[in-house]
């Protein structure tokens, strides 16, 4: 964190608790009795409540999307770049809700939070949320704020099956959707990466089947594993190559297997900090519900068929070197939309970072999503 | 609005789903939704004008048709299919008529004459290829790869069994004039030519 907060940060801001005590029914059967979700707002609602606009997050994501939380934090929220004042999702015009979602571990109620029948933590008996479930308490979150209709909700990989989802559950309750570096589905070779983030952590000997807290370890190895795995496809082969390239740490090969590459030691580091600041379920969880969205799994696959009932306008983006959600599979969603006839805009972004590119300001990226939600702004007079 | 466009707009019906291929900044949709109540798409490649037409409510897709073809569109999907100013510049101007026609009813299509008599008199005098208002570039960095005459399109059209609903002829300034009316492969700068197939009305 700089001396002082940059023009174009939405500054200083806290998240607020919201409890909700009616039982929500979930796509597992289970329902859950009570639960809290964890949120930031940045800028103002206005009288007609017509510029709020969704924030979902992605994997290990959370609600501090933007500003700081304090003058001595050392990085702001996760798309700063994207929100504040002036940028993309202009804080200037747009009420911007951000939240960490239902099964988190960043303040929302998950596998972590205590269960009140057993005043200990849920563990392995938190149920299995799907993006669905997720959309349907975004929802009620929208009914407490007020908000009827979102003038968009926007999100990138797994938060933009969130904004797809959003325009199939509540057609009513958005003007546009916004998906970015995202899939209609997850692919064998998606569902496998996630099974092997699965099994390091499950496998790992402190994991005892998802009750570690009670014996007061954390699965530490098994979610540096899952954490390394994930983030090797987050980035592409040409960005890690010009990181680290071949680096060597110290000059020379020490003929062993410490961390002798820049690559590694990087990786085991990343790994290292992530499994000390995020919950092994959590992690589980969020990969399962990569692995069960299929919004056109009830229409026989046929994703326009599934789409025939949304209303809002389609804004689609991806990135030319992101191999795990690659153009390809953003094509197909713009390609269903087409054929459903919905109102859909598709750039694909020439950038090298892979699939975190979503969260890296370009020049490119920059210019179609400002000049896109700048005119959802005309649109909703904010 | 440019005068082309003007005449194109005339041909698009209240309601009308259409398909601009190489749509530009989007001026032509923008207008056909708001003041006729199309919808529809433009696919296209630079990213300014993906940029624009995106700040301005046209629904816009990045696609090369060069490259990636219609093939994502379903057949007779559209009521129009437009082509201003394209044709003469992706590699196989053929296949994308039959591409227009297949995912759109009607297909309006405009190009420069290259038969105009300026750039044949520049041709015959100069020695060297032509340029002008319509063609201002120079033959190697020319976008316009697949230059022909009125005449060649129609040719074209026959051997395809497209049929011509209309053809207006204008000059350079887009006016109607009665002189391009008379020998417009002569004196026509540019076509607009409204086609569709044989068998459909």
């Amino acid at each position: 964190m700089p001396d002082s907060l940059p023009a174009d940060s939405v500054g200083i801001v806290s998240p607020q608790i919201y409890h909700f005590d009616t039982p929500i029914d979930l796509a597992c059967g289970q329902a859950l009795d009570s639960y809290d979700l964890v949120v930031e707002t940045y800028g103002e609602l206005n009288a007609d409540a017509t510029n709020a606009v969704l924030i979902c997050h992605a994997l290990s994501g959370h609600h501090h999307a933007a500003g700081y939380h304090a003058m001595d934090e050392r990085k702001p929220g996760w798309w700063d770049s994207c929100i504040g004042p002036g940028k993309p999702i202009d804080t200037n015009r747009f009420f911007v809700v951000s939240l960490n979602n239902l099964g988190g571990c960043h303040g929302s109620t998950g596998p972590s939070s205590n269960n009140p029948a057993t005043g200990k933590p849920y563990g392995p008996d938190f149920p299995v949320i799907t993006v669905g479930d997720w959309v349907k308490s975004q929802a009620l979150l929208a009914d407490r704020l007020g908000i009827q209709c979102w003038a968009a909700v926007v999100g990138g990989s797994l938060g933009g099956m969130q904004a797809l989802q959003w325009s199939l559950d509540y057609p009513d309750r958005l003007k546009h959707s916004v998906v970015i570096a995202s899939t209609p589905r997850l692919t064998a070779q998606n569902i496998a990466f996630n099974e092997v983030a699965r099994q390091a952590i499950t496998s790992d000997r402190e994991f005892h089947g998802g009750r570690y807290y009670d014996f007061d370890v954390v699965p530490r190895r098994g979610l540096m594993l899952a954490r390394m795995v994930g983030h090797i496809t987050y980035l592409s082969d040409a960005s890690m190559g010009e990181k680290f390239g071949r680096e060597l740490r110290d000059q020379a090969y020490k003929f062993g297997y410490d961390a002798e590459f820049q690559v590694e030691s990087y990786l085991r580091y990343q790994g290292e900090r992530f499994s000390e600041t995020f919950d092994a379920n959590t992690y589980l969880l969020m990969t399962r519900a990569l692995d069960y969205f299929d919004p056109a799994y009830d229409y026989g696959g046929d994703l326009s068929r599934a789409l025939a009932g949304t209303k809002c306008e389609f804004l689609v983006l991806s990135f030319s070197t992101d191999w795990r959600f690659n153009p390809g599979r953003s094509e197909e969603m713009v390609n269903a939309m087409i054929a459903a006839r919905r109102k859909v805009s598709y750039s694909e972004i020439d950038a090298p970072w892979g699939h975190d590119a979503f969260l890296i300001p370009t020049p490119r990226y920059t210019d179609v999503f400002t000049a896109y939600m700048d005119r959802v702004a005309r649109e909703v007079g904010a | 609005m440019r005068p082309d466009l003007e005449i194109i707009q005339q041909w698009i019906k209240p309601g009308h789903h259409v398909l601009d291929l190489g749509c530009g900044d989007g001026t032509l949709l923008d207008y056909l939704q708001r003041e006729r109540g199309a919808s529809g798409f433009g696919l296209e490649i630079n990213p300014e004008h993906i940029t624009t037409c995106m700040g301005r409510g046209v629904a816009v897709i990045e696609q090369n048709i060069d490259t990636q073809g219609l093939g994502n569109f379903d057949d007779a999907s559209f009521d129009t299919v437009l082509m201003t100013q394209a044709l003469q510049a992706v590699r196989r101007p053929d296949k994308v008529l039959d591409e227009m026609l297949r995912v759109g009813r009607e297909g309006i299509v405009t190009f420069p004459n290259f038969a105009h008599w300026r750039l044949r008199w520049g041709l015959a005098l100069s020695g060297r290829m032509p340029e002008s208002e319509a063609l201002p570039y120079k033959w190697y960095n020319t976008p316009n790869i697949r230059l022909c005459t009125f005449k060649d399109f129609e040719a074209l059209c026959r051997q395809k069994g497209i049929r011509i609903k209309s053809r207006r002829v204008v000059d350079g300034q887009h006016q109607n004039s009665w002189l391009a009316r008379l020998w417009p492969n002569l004196l026509g700068e540019i076509a607009i030519y409204r086609i569709t197939r044989e068998n459909e009305q």
